[in-house]
């Protein structure tokens, strides 16, 4: 009708958009718990706790924002665990083999990027879903892994390399510089660029977008190996970090990178969700878990601690987009 | 036009249901505001008002699928409550929506007696004889020939109309609710479609009937109730008004039902050359050409290939042979090749195709724009939002804000934006692929005064209709289609409905 939504019944969409609204409840979540975890434990505001949550929250946000992008088109990485053992077992070869940190942190950030374009090319030429493209390459990257590191670990790397994961810089940690960094140009390229419009465009309806003259297929290969090349990165901290890669490392990776990205606030359906929010998720299911560790709960708890809150806060996320409907 | 409704109801007669001063609220939208409505035995009561003036939601609170907010149900003289559709099915209510609810794969029979099947003797079957038999006879009360062991996804949408139609009527409904019911319907079906409802009020069952047609408000409606922002406007009978009058009483305002046109001198360059197109969906040997300052009409029966041919100008369908040069240089490649080069589509299912139903007015504006707008290729939402504010007024695109989600906007508000975002694209050739349809009488308007300014402004557009009254009023020719093939060219002067129909007919 033309003239009702000239009616002064009408209001216009609330000052706050949906996705600020969001962040804002996800941040007074991460307060709130904060809050509980100082009364009930002394050593929770320690500067040494407060810097281990946010240096594990790095980890799980690195793998976290690549994907934050796939999900954005509505799609899902489901090989980046598996492809961040690959990639961290690739660059502490190369190491081994060259000397040279500078190669194999290239080498690592590559075969990351490359296993992504792979996932993307499935999607977009083969048109098989993402879903089950990226399952597939799960194996298929795990069996490779297996193959390649035949039972071996890598250890012993250069103590330069070792910083990156384990240094400090002005008395934080180097991750949470670099968490800080990644942050900053995820936020930007989904929300200044017109490539992040593109990308949000083409998961609210990928037909329209395609109609719109959008290239779907090339933004979706983009958004593929971006999220394979953060894999990547978080290969090279994990390495660094832990001074030894084996082949299992990936398999507990994937699975709290997308419960961040669940918790962050974006939407499994596509076009909906923000960067920044997929870091609060990050750090509220670090702090769950630190928390835990700190009062001694069992580490037997945590997953369902973990399934619980994914589900109460996508919950929690369509009944509010539900109203502003 | 103040007549009280009370004045032209029959007094004699007691009303079958009545609404009284009914309100349905949404979120920022009064849907329903004090509506009454009363339908009579054996009669066609026409609801008419532009989209979004409350027809829908009043239909819905009938049948119980919405809860009135405030307001009365009396049926037969006696005060009822409908909080569920039970309720109405209980009172006679049923609904013959667009969208048809009937199961694809399963038989005329099986849907009719949709989950109140005749039991069988063996617990847990069903007694396909007797399915069969009170499937003939309630098929048999609506004249209805067909053998009801034929499957749904056989029928065409006549044919399934009838059956939802059966179903109903097999619900013991005495009113039916009928939805835009010819929207889909050929002429031909439509008329059995009369005779149909003829037969029904003679049994005495009501029928209200929700049109956008104007023939048919006169044709079959006893009387008439105007919607218009969720109000009843007036109540009147066919004989007492004309359609000039009933269009005011819906817009509210004077409309031209003409539409505006500057026809050009004569054409501009060329600016769209089809030759030998084919292609997969079902078209072969499109030879089309387009100029600027021209509008084109491409029509045609639905089916005959029309959307298929827009669709592989725009390089969503790949071609097979032939070639499309556009703007003096040949074009071959993905619908963002012909995005760049100055083509738009204004798909016919703006809310699947053209839109992103849950994204603001401005990002919907800008999406095809972005690197026009932005050619450093950074996004600043500020700049955007500008720029929509200022197609906004220039398309005066009925929103709150330009960060309104475009969901919530009217039909031919949203078909507006569709259009604005090509604008924004600085796009030469438009494709409008059905511009007007589910669109009311004072917005279609609009939109033609629209493409003839485009036009005159040196773009030209491409116009599929099956609106062949829009196509002759419009277009500075014509091309007919018939299944997936030209089957020829009218000028200007040969343009008449009757040659449209004359050539799209098969074996005309």
């Amino acid at each position: 009708m033309t003239d009702i939504t000239k009616d002064a019944t009408m209001p216009p969409r609330s000052f706050l958009s949906q996705d600020a609204i969001q962040v804002f409840y996800r941040l007074l979540a991460a307060f709130l718990i904060c809050a509980v975890l100082a009364v009930l434990s002394d050593s929770f505001l320690s500067l040494g706790n407060i810097l281990n949550v946010l240096r594990q929250a790095s980890l799980t946000f690195f793998i976290a924002s690549g994907l934050t992008l796939v999900v954005l088109t509505a799609g899902l990485d489901l090989s980046v665990g598996a492809n961040v053992a690959l990639s961290a077992c690739i660059a502490g070869t190369v190491i081994h083999k060259t000397g040279s940190p500078a190669l194999g942190i290239l080498a690592g950030l590559a075969c990351g990027g490359l296993v992504g374009l792979l996932n993307g090319v499935m999607v977009t030429a083969l048109r098989i879903p993402s879903f089950i493209a990226t399952y597939g390459m799960l194996w298929v990257l795990n069996g490779l892994t297996y193959w390649y590191m035949a039972g071996e670990t890598l250890h012993g790397f250069p103590a330069g390399f070792r910083q990156i994961g384990s240094g400090y810089l002005f008395g934080l940690p180097i991750p949470v510089y670099l968490l800080l960094v990644f942050l900053g140009i995820g936020t930007l390229f989904a929300q200044r660029t017109i490539w992040g419009q593109e990308i949000y465009a083409i998961g609210a309806n990928p037909v329209a977008a395609r109609l719109s003259g959008i290239p779907v297929a090339r933004r979706l290969l983009l958004v593929y190996a971006v999220s394979g090349t953060m894999a990547g990165l978080a290969s090279i901290i994990f390495l660094s970090r832990l001074n030894s890669a084996e082949a299992d490392i990936g398999e507990s990776l994937t699975l709290p990178a997308i419960a961040a990205v669940l918790i962050g606030g974006t939407s499994l359906f596509g076009g909906v969700g923000t960067v920044f929010g997929t870091f609060i998720g990050a750090l509220i299911l670090t702090l769950v878990l630190n928390g835990m560790n700190l009062l001694s709960v069992s580490a037997n708890w945590q997953p369902l601690v973990t399934g619980i809150i994914v589900i109460l806060a996508v919950w929690l996320d369509m009944k509010t987009r539900r109203r502003a409907q | 036009m103040s007549t009280a409704a009370s004045a032209i109801e029959p007094t004699t007669a007691m009303p079958l249901l009545e609404l009284r001063g009914i309100s349905k609220e949404f979120p920022g939208v009064k849907a329903l505001d004090d509506v009454s409505f009363a339908v009579y035995p054996g009669e066609v009561h026409m609801l008419l008002g532009e989209n979004g003036a409350g027809k829908s939601s009043l239909m819905k609170v009938l049948c119980g699928a919405y809860h009135a907010d405030a307001g009365e149900f009396w049926y037969k003289g006696e005060k009822v409550a409908i909080s569920s559709t039970a309720d109405a099915q209980k009172l006679g209510v049923a609904v013959i929506f667009q969208e048809f609810s009937l199961v694809p794969h399963l038989d005329i029979a099986q849907n009719i007696f949709l989950g109140r099947e005749p039991k069988g003797r063996i617990p847990g079957t069903i007694d396909r004889r007797k399915i069969l038999a009170d499937a003939r006879r309630v098929l048999g009360m609506i004249g209805f020939d067909i053998d009801p062991s034929t499957t749904i996804d056989k029928l065409g949408v006549a044919q399934q109309q009838m059956v939802e139609i059966a179903k109903a009527i097999s619900q013991n409904a005495r009113i039916l609710v009928m939805d835009e019911p010819t929207a889909a319907l050929s002429d031909r079906e439509t008329e059995l479609l009369f005779a149909l409802i003829a037969r029904l009020k003679a049994d005495g069952a009501s029928i209200v009937y929700i049109s956008h047609r104007m023939a048919e408000v006169f044709a079959l409606g006893d009387r008439i109730t105007v919607l218009r922002d969720g109000r009843r406007i007036d109540g009147v009978k066919p004989a007492d008004v004309t359609p000039d009058q009933l269009v005011r009483m819906m817009v509210g305002r004077n409309v031209d039902m003409t539409y505006p046109r500057n026809f050009a001198e004569k054409p501009g360059e060329l600016l769209l050359e089809v030759k030998g197109l084919s292609s997969s969906t079902g078209i072969s040997d499109i030879n089309i050409e387009v100029r600027r300052g021209e509008i084109v009409g491409l029509c045609g029966l639905v089916g005959s290939g029309r959307s298929e041919v827009a669709r592989a100008i725009f390089g969503a369908d790949p071609a097979s042979a032939g070639e499309i040069i556009f703007d003096g240089k040949s074009m071959s490649g993905e619908p963002d090749l012909a995005a760049r080069r100055g083509i738009a589509l204004i798909p016919e299912s703006r809310k699947s195709e053209g839109l992103a139903l849950l994204r603001s007015v401005s990002d919907n504006l800008v999406v095809s724009a972005l690197r026009k707008l932005f050619p450093s290729g950074l996004f600043d939402q500020r700049a955007a939002q500008r720029t929509s504010d200022g197609l906004i007024r220039q398309l005066r695109i009925a929103t709150p804000s330009a960060r309104q989600t475009v969901g919530l906007l009217s039909g031919g508000n949203q078909q507006k934006v569709v259009i604005g975002k090509w604008l924004a694209a600085g796009s030469k050739l438009f494709i409008f692929d059905e511009p007007t349809r589910g669109i009311d009488i004072g917005a279609k308007s609009e939109i033609f005064a629209l493409i003839d300014r485009l036009v005159a402004e040196g773009a030209a557009a491409l116009m599929i209709s099956s609106e062949q009254v829009e196509i002759c009023h419009v277009c500075d020719r014509a091309y007919v289609m018939r299944e997936g093939r030209i089957a020829g060219h009218l000028t200007r002067n040969e343009l008449t409905e009757e040659n449209i129909v004359r050539l799209g007919m098969h074996h005309a």
